[in-house]
């Protein structure tokens, strides 16, 4: 599976185009606890990450994404290092970010990065690119938010110059200019697939489809059905742009245990405690239990419950949306391993091929 | 599908918060139009898939023939937004100031007023109200409700001129909720990141208790 998605394209009867269903698993590199509910070192969260990357390409699943933080929770801000480690360990499964900062980076950097990934993997490589909803990078890097709108802009239009391969000329604001500049590694067999990540803004959905991205939609709260307009807004948009078809993707959080009941206990208080920190940063209302049921329920963004319910609202979402590929955003912080590595074998041996029976 | 009798809105932005709020005001039978910061060329297609009904124009003109402008842009981009483009027009601020989010904007760093009062100071000529920036856009869609409704829930309407709340607040009750409202545009500040009701899904008494005892 070296193709690029819209290689992959086939047409169906009615003439939109199909992609193949791709079942994924995305991780913020969660501080995890030990079994006594201690934080582990950020080393051994990170160690931690490989294993479960490790795990997920033995049990059956399609893809494994690191989101880049920055924060003593998230300690992932080089997830392109940790891909790199699972990579050397795997043979089959996609790799790729969830997402890339790009606002705060270079995209001659990250091209380079997940090139060499795609190099060391034998073309497992993709990157989903986003403008940062978590913005910790841009004081570190000293980036001004006040520039977020034209950072994301011009880098990913620099990004999809240098994902075409050859000589790359390019002129903008944010960083100094390319003339006829070859960046290696070069790709063997073409572009590797990148995408967008999109939280609700309708012009980062039609900013995809005009660089040529495939979109990713990060539901995480509310109803994902809200979406649905989206993935049209999209395909409308690229045949505006006079673009072929291209994937549609979601990413939700969520967690799989063996029943609805242990899943909602392991997981509920420490959704809450993550989200009362973030609320700290960002000024929002914590969480009831009220509002955590709705979330897991039929019409919320959340994936808690048994593989059987969580297959059911996977495959139910996927049709809703007209998309073909669903990442779960597993861990929250202060889960243990363990239980993460059930959840991934969960995922795995039960969601994935019930999903796939549901869609057939 | 809109009423001839009913104000003209202007909402400006097209981003996370402009389109929803352009919804659900179409869909309250508003004459509603859509402006982001260039050619409304560019925002055509998401009008028609996400906000069928509105018309997208450019900002000077649709501020022309509204009644009530809301505005629905970063905060940043306001040290930069015409205070001539809205003189003598209701504006609704929609707005929040949230430094780890907007980063540090100095204008906004006078702790003495809310945001919305110095988006007054600077839009001088203009009439504000504040509202909606206290529910997170997603929310504003699902959580309206019939009036009567038992969970229908609230918003806070604040102003210094009290026919321009009303007018606001009309809206807001026609939209879906129980319009709170507050006397004063300082008392905005109940509805800022960290206040009492940011971010909180409350029906009329909760949110009136939220904001009487914060003021107290
Ligand atoms: N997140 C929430 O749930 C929430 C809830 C309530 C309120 N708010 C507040 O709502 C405001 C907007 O946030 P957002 O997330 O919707 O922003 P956003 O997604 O970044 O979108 C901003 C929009 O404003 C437009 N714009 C910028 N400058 C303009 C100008 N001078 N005239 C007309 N349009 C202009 C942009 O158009 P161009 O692309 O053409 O420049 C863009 O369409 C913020 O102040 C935020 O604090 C947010």
């Amino acid at each position: 599976m070296t193709t690029t998605p819209s290689s992959d394209v086939q047409t169906t009867a009615a003439g939109s185009a199909t992609f193949p269903l791709v079942l994924g698993l995305d991780t913020f590199g969660d501080l995890t606890h030990d079994k006594d509910d201690h934080p582990l070192s950020h080393a051994q969260t990170i160690r931690n990450v490989v294993e479960e990357g490790v795990l997920a390409d033995q049990v059956g699943v399609d893809f494994f994404g690191i989101g880049e933080h920055h924060t003593d929770d998230f300690p992932m801000p080089a997830g392109d290092v940790v891909l790199g480690a699972i990579a050397a360990r795997t043979t089959r499964i996609r790799l790729g970010s969830a997402v890339t900062v790009l606002s705060s980076d270079d995209p001659v950097r990250v091209f380079q990065r997940y090139s060499t990934l795609n190099a060391v993997s034998g073309g497992r490589a993709e990157v989903v690119l986003g403008r940062g909803s978590s913005i910790d990078s841009f004081p570190l890097f000293g980036y001004d938010l006040s520039d977020y709108e034209i950072l994301f802009e011009e880098k990913a239009q620099l990004f999809a110059e240098l994902l075409k391969g050859g000589p790359v000329t390019w002129q903008g604001t944010i960083r100094a200019p390319l003339r006829d500049q070859d960046v290696v590694p070069h790709t063997e067999s073409g572009p590797f697939p990148a995408w967008i990540g999109v939280g609700g803004s309708p012009q980062s959905v039609v900013r995809a489809a005009r660089h040529g991205y495939s979109l990713m939609l990060a539901i995480i709260g509310g109803s994902p059905a809200r979406f649905a307009p989206f993935s049209q807004l999209f395909q409308q948009a690229l045949e505006k742009f006079g673009r072929a078809p291209l994937p549609v993707g979601v990413h939700s959080p969520g967690h799989v245990a063996a029943t609805d009941e242990q899943a909602r206990e392991e997981f509920w208080p420490r959704y809450l405690e993550v989200i009362r920190n973030v609320s700290k940063t960002r000024g929002f209302a914590v969480p009831t239990k009220q509002s955590f049921l709705r979330e897991i329920g039929p019409h919320g963004a959340l994936y808690v419950g048994s593989p059987e319910t969580v297959a059911q609202k996977i495959a139910a979402n996927l049709a809703t949306l007209g998309a073909n590929r669903f990442d779960l955003k597993y861990a929250m912080g202060g889960l243990p391993h363990e239980t993460l590595m059930t959840n991934i074998e969960l995922y795995g041996t039960q969601v994935i091929p019930r999903v796939r029976e549901l869609m057939a | 599908m809109s009423d001839s009798a009913l104000p003209r809105i202007a909402v400006l932005g097209a981003g996370h918060v402009g389109p929803v709020i352009a919804r659900v005001s179409v869909e309250a039978g508003y004459p509603v139009t859509i402006s982001a910061s260039g050619d409304p060329e560019r925002i055509a297609l998401i009008t028609r898939i996400l906000v069928p009904g509105a018309e997208p124009r450019w900002a000077a003109d649709a501020v022309a023939d509204a009644d009530l402008v809301v505005l629905a842009i970063p905060l940043h981009k306001f040290a930069t937004f015409d205070p001539a483009l809205v003189a003598g027009k209701l504006v609704v601020d929609t707005m929040n100031y949230w430094p780890p989010t907007d980063g540090v904007q100095a204008m906004f760093e006078d702790r003495r007023y809310g945001s919305s009062e110095i988006v007054q100071r600077r839009l001088a000529q203009s009439t504000i109200v504040k509202s909606f920036n206290h529910t997170g856009y997603h929310e504003l869609e699902e959580e309206r409700r019939p009036v009567g409704a038992p969970d229908r829930r609230a918003l806070g309407v604040a102003g210094d001129d009290a026919a321009a709340v009303d007018l606001v607040a009309e809206v807001v009750e026609r939209i879906g909720y129980d319009a709170v409202r507050l006397s004063g545009l300082s008392q905005g500040r109940l509805f800022e990141p960290g206040g009492p009701v940011f971010g909180a899904s409350l029906r009329r008494d909760d949110f009136e208790r939220a904001v009487s005892v914060e003021a107290a």
